[in-house]
């Protein structure tokens, strides 16, 4: 089973990334479940959803504690929540960012890719510039960086679940696909 | 066809497959996406139905009285505090032997304020003569839904179908889809026996002597005992249709097992997970599913547990004063016939999240009690 952290803020749509990440491997054929952690959801506090995918029925029904990757539509959040807690080492970790990591103390332990989404997102209008909604482009960069889904799935998953603009999301996908760097350590 | 779907969603499908006519529902906290989706499909004609939304919970229940009474499938759909505001009218179903479905979504009774999962909104509801099913996946969630009226219609009486808030309610998972046209010769349009009609004159709810109030009580009972065999029934059809049944209760890897976990809901599915774990040890452990509550499911129950050395019940609920509900109802369906240890092991209250390392802690002191100590067992509970 591979379960898959997701770290945002409220109107970035981490919850339908995790939603469109499950829907993307269930169409290579795999078992998932997706959900948000329950809270009193609000524009610009930190929000968690999780995924899980598996060859066979999932039966566990709670929360992930000990995520095999991680999800960070917010790079602010590496300073503010303690995003790495329960990572298995070597886990990727996928982030939103337009700063160097080079020197990410991230890299001592997993596997780290970056992608300009914000950029991506305001480029094809999803969102608005102060509040870009990056979920999209986060999950073609997921699949770029991590090989685990194609973008082919990835393409069809944005196109079931996002409500509107999808030419305009699937572009923000690609590119972020195409355009996510995998930092090397130094 | 199969998609990705949250529970709330699932309970929407399984209605619109049913073909119900009359939906009513209150649409503010605490209802769920359940009615919003149902309403979007009335609006653009995907269900046939009337939507008739309204001020309160105790309305929307008298809605749906009046509608099923006057021949119609009635469906709405609750959740925690508006589940117990319906609470007069639940009963005013049961006693016009009405074959409304409700589905309510289990959230933790305010205050102080919860939209968190537990079990003590729907079972507070026990003895209003409801029947209770509670589920633990999306796909039994929406197939439930269309074997309830089924069943309801069958024995004239209505069934509360009952799913975890957000551990379900919220959770995308597979679904396969049912279609009304595949339904169809499963359940066909309801019939009544008796409705309200312009053109024929009956009375409904009148007033009843102590020469036959007793007797309609009876009938009640009956009705309920003999629902045992319907939802039986009911099930194995729906299995020769689309190739999935559930049972009364569901055990796992119970055969040769020494001690028992007792489950319902959601904490089932993951305790399976637990009991595999233990298994892989050596441990002979099981679980039971409780998935039908009422009517109780005493001689499934039985069965199942009299062949094991110890029982522990698992509640995420609590009757002030006595003991977790789930535990009571398994310890008299032991009583008097066994005298195998049985302990009670509250957990999750208020959507306190019951993982595996929780199980198995139960699980763990369950084995290593000697005899339960104490009845309740409260898990952690912090200081």
């Amino acid at each position: 089973m591979i379960e898959i952290r997701t770290h945002g803020r409220g109107g970035q749509g981490s919850v339908i990334a995790s939603e469109i990440l499950a829907e993307a491997f269930f169409r290579e054929g795999k078992f998932v479940q997706a959900f948000p952690a329950f809270g009193v959801e609000r524009r610009g506090a930190p929000v968690v959803a999780f995924t899980r995918i598996a060859d066979g029925e999932i039966r566990e029904r709670c929360q992930i504690y000990e995520p095999d990757h991680l999800i960070v539509l917010d790079p602010i959040l590496i300073d503010t929540v303690n995003i790495t807690v329960g990572l298995k080492k070597n886990g990727w970790i996928i982030i939103n960012t337009n700063r160097p990591m080079e020197d990410s103390e991230l890299l001592k332990d997993y596997r780290v890719a970056m992608v300009d989404a914000n950029a991506i997102a305001i480029k094809y209008g999803l969102g608005s510039r102060a509040t870009p909604i990056v979920n999209t482009a986060i999950i073609g960069a997921f699949a770029g960086a991590t090989g685990l889904v194609s973008l082919e799935a990835v393409v069809k998953a944005v196109e079931e679940f996002v409500p509107m603009k999808k030419k305009d999301n699937v572009k923000a996908t690609e590119e972020a696909f195409k355009s996510v760097e995998i930092i090397e350590k130094k | 066809m199969k998609k990705v779907i949250m529970g709330n969603h699932a309970v929407s499908y399984g209605v619109r497959a049913s073909e119900v006519k009359v939906i009513s529902a209150y649409p503010i906290t605490p209802q769920t996406q359940v009615v919003e989706l149902l309403s979007e499909m009335c609006a653009n004609g995907e269900i046939d139905a009337k939507f008739i939304m309204v001020e309160s919970e105790h309305s929307a229940m008298t809605a749906c009285v009046g509608a099923s009474a006057a021949g119609a499938r009635t469906f709405t759909a609750t959740s925690a505090q508006g589940l117990l505001l319906m609470h007069e009218i639940l009963h005013w179903a049961v006693g016009a032997r009405l074959p409304i479905v409700l589905a309510n979504i289990n959230r933790a009774v305010g205050p102080p304020w919860s939209i968190w999962t537990d079990q003590n909104d729907s079972l507070s509801q026990r003895d209003v003569g409801w029947l209770q099913i509670y589920c633990e996946s999306n796909q039994e969630t929406q197939d439930t839904i269309i074997q309830s009226f089924k069943i309801a219609e069958k024995i004239k009486l209505p069934v509360m179908i009952v799913l975890d808030a957000f551990f379900l309610s919220h959770t995308f998972e597979i679904v396969d889809i049912l279609e009304a046209e595949q339904v169809r010769a499963f359940l066909p349009p309801y019939v009544a026996d008796k409705q309200v009609d312009v053109t024929e004159s009956h009375s409904f709810g009148n007033l009843a002597s102590p020469d036959s109030y007793m007797e309609l009580r009876y009938m009640i009972q009956k009705a309920m005992e003999d629902s045992r065999e319907v939802i039986r029934e009911v099930d194995e059809e729906f299995g020769k249709h689309f190739g999935r049944s559930y049972g009364l209760v569901k055990p796992y890897r119970c055969e040769d097992a020494e001690t028992i976990l007792v489950t319902s809901g959601t904490v089932a599915s993951t305790t399976r997970a637990v009991i595999d774990e233990m298994r892989d040890e050596g441990i002979k452990i099981g679980a039971l599913k409780i998935r039908v509550f009422r009517p109780f499911p005493f001689e499934e129950v039985f069965d199942v547990l009299s062949k094991a050395k110890k029982v522990a019940v698992i509640d995420r609920n609590i009757s002030f004063g006595h003991h977790g509900i789930f535990f009571q109802e398994v310890k008299s369906a032991l009583y008097g016939r066994t005298d195998i240890p049985i302990a009670g092991y509250i957990a999750g209250l208020g959507g306190r999240d019951v993982t595996p390392t929780v199980i198995r802690e139960i699980a763990d002191k369950a084995i290593s009690d000697k005899k339960p100590e104490r009845e309740i067992n409260w898990i952690g509970v912090k200081e």
